[in-house]
């Protein structure tokens, strides 16, 4: 079947899409898009999350037919407008949070839709809000870290800009 | 495979009745676990996103109406006044993510006995329905009727669910779950547990520790008989350790789990009568302290 949609503001559409196919898959092998990653392909890992109509959500999960003519946007979506990395982005490189980075794209995603329902979470609303994005190499201190750094930064950008 | 979107109600009825095998997904947090790990291939698969009335709930005062395909992270932020117990088991189903595309209607179908929210409506009262509904008209089945054997429920092949009707809550609520972390758990087993004082009841809801999820019938029955002999339901006194106890023992009583990877037989026996305790105790204290504050 074919399947068309909107990914990070642009519309694709993919063709011979399998019926019972996810939208990760169709994401990373069928529009080149392949920024979310597929760990485990059951919802434990995080790894694949995307926004699905504003709402972040394991793309594994998601069938690919369910997306027709609805708004998809993946880490690749989160740069800014002159494609230079966004605020969660450079906040995960300054705080060291990258090591193999494979969990990388689903916690950016995460992060960004934390910090755009709630600017400054406490630690304890980070780890609810991270919760379902493993992670095997950091220990999650530097993923911590990165999250107060954008935190702090996203508050001070708004108190500049008032 | 073919992939059906309908795009309202009715056509789903009619594609369900067309395609009696035809599998329904609406968050997919299970659907495409199955697909992804081509465990199940059905014959078709039913979409219900397009059918914006399922994420619907309405409350008329005494019930909510609460459509099949509303998230769970929308039940914790939206209705966890009226339904508090229902409320606290959608907060340890999975992640965020999660959370944010399931619903008790993927719960009811799939029907496993470690289903987070069925304690909680096996709790809310005798009177939780599921509306299910095929061309040929709705059914209100009773909750106590929807599960009849591991994974299966009581709807015919042409059925769809379309909501759940619990009644709003009338007094404290609790639910208990054992996993081994916070997030992303199937339970080891659950435990929900209500008071309802408007009409001297109380309900409970075993999870993960029988072929279906199931209430401890013997355990309410001895309580209700105390809270009623006792008066306390007016007095809102202390129950007393033995009256726990007992309670306990019955709610351990009640299961018949199994063996398996997630814990055993004997563990899911003892921590089911530790969470019947606790949630019991804490249901109870903030009763006492309604009462006490109302005189």
């Amino acid at each position: 079947m074919r399947v068309t949609f909107t990914a990070n503001g642009k519309p694709v559409e993919a063709d011979d899409v399998w019926e019972g196919e996810s939208l990760l898959y169709v994401l990373r092998e069928r529009v080149g898009l392949p920024g979310s990653k597929n760990a485990c392909e059951q919802g434990e890992c995080g790894s694949c999350t995307v926004y699905l109509d504003g709402v972040p959500v394991c793309s594994c999960l998601v069938a690919a037919g369910q997306v027709q003519d609805r708004e998809v946007r993946t880490v690749e979506g989160l740069t800014d407008e002159n494609g230079e990395l966004g605020l969660v982005q450079q906040a995960f490189i300054d705080a060291g949070a990258v090591q193999c980075g494979f969990c990388t794209p689903g916690l950016l995603v995460q992060t960004d839709a934390l910090l755009e329902s709630d600017a400054q979470p406490s630690d304890n609303d980070i780890r609810e809000a991270l919760s379902g994005n493993l992670c095997r190499c950091t220990g999650y201190e530097k993923i911590m870290d990165a999250v107060r750094l954008a935190s702090a930064r996203k508050c001070a950008g708004k108190a500049e800009s008032e | 495979m073919e992939f059906l979107r309908p795009a309202t109600w009715d056509e789903a009825l009619a594609a369900k009745a067309e395609y009696p095998t035809a599998l329904p997904i609406s968050g997919g947090t299970d659907v495409m676990v199955e697909m992804n790990f081509d465990v199940h291939r059905p014959s078709a698969i039913l979409d219900l996103n397009r059918i914006t009335e399922l994420t619907e709930w309405t409350n008329d005062g005494s019930v909510v109406r609460l459509g099949a395909s509303v998230p769970y992270a929308r039940i914790i932020d939206e209705l966890s006044g009226p339904l508090p117990g229902l409320a606290l088991a959608a907060h340890t189903v999975g992640s965020p993510q999660i959370r944010n595309r399931g619903g008790v209607g993927g719960n009811l179908g799939g029907a496993s006995p470690a289903g987070d929210a069925h304690p909680a409506l096996l709790a809310a009262g005798r009177d939780v329905f599921v509306e299910a509904a095929s061309v040929r008209g709705t059914r209100m089945i009773p909750i106590d009727e929807f599960y009849v054997g591991v994974k299966r429920n009581s709807l015919a092949a042409d059925e769809l669910i379309r909501a759940v009707h619990i009644p709003v809550a009338d007094g404290p609520q609790q639910f208990s779950k054992i996993g081994t972390r916070n997030a992303m758990v199937i339970a080891v087993c659950a435990f929900g547990f209500a008071l309802h004082p408007k009409n001297g009841t109380v309900g409970t809801g075993i999870g993960s520790a029988a072929p279906t999820p199931r209430r401890a019938v013997e355990a309410e029955e001895y309580l209700q008989g105390v809270l009623a002999e006792r008066g306390l339901w007016e007095s809102g006194d202390l129950l007393g350790a033995e009256v726990i106890q007992k309670f306990g023992e019955l709610v351990k009583a009640a299961a018949s789990p199994i063996d398996d990877v997630r814990g055993t037989a004997d563990y899911r026996r003892h921590s089911l009568a530790v969470m019947a305790r606790r949630t019991l105790t804490w249901c109870w204290n903030d009763y006492s302290k309604q009462i006490r504050s109302a005189a």
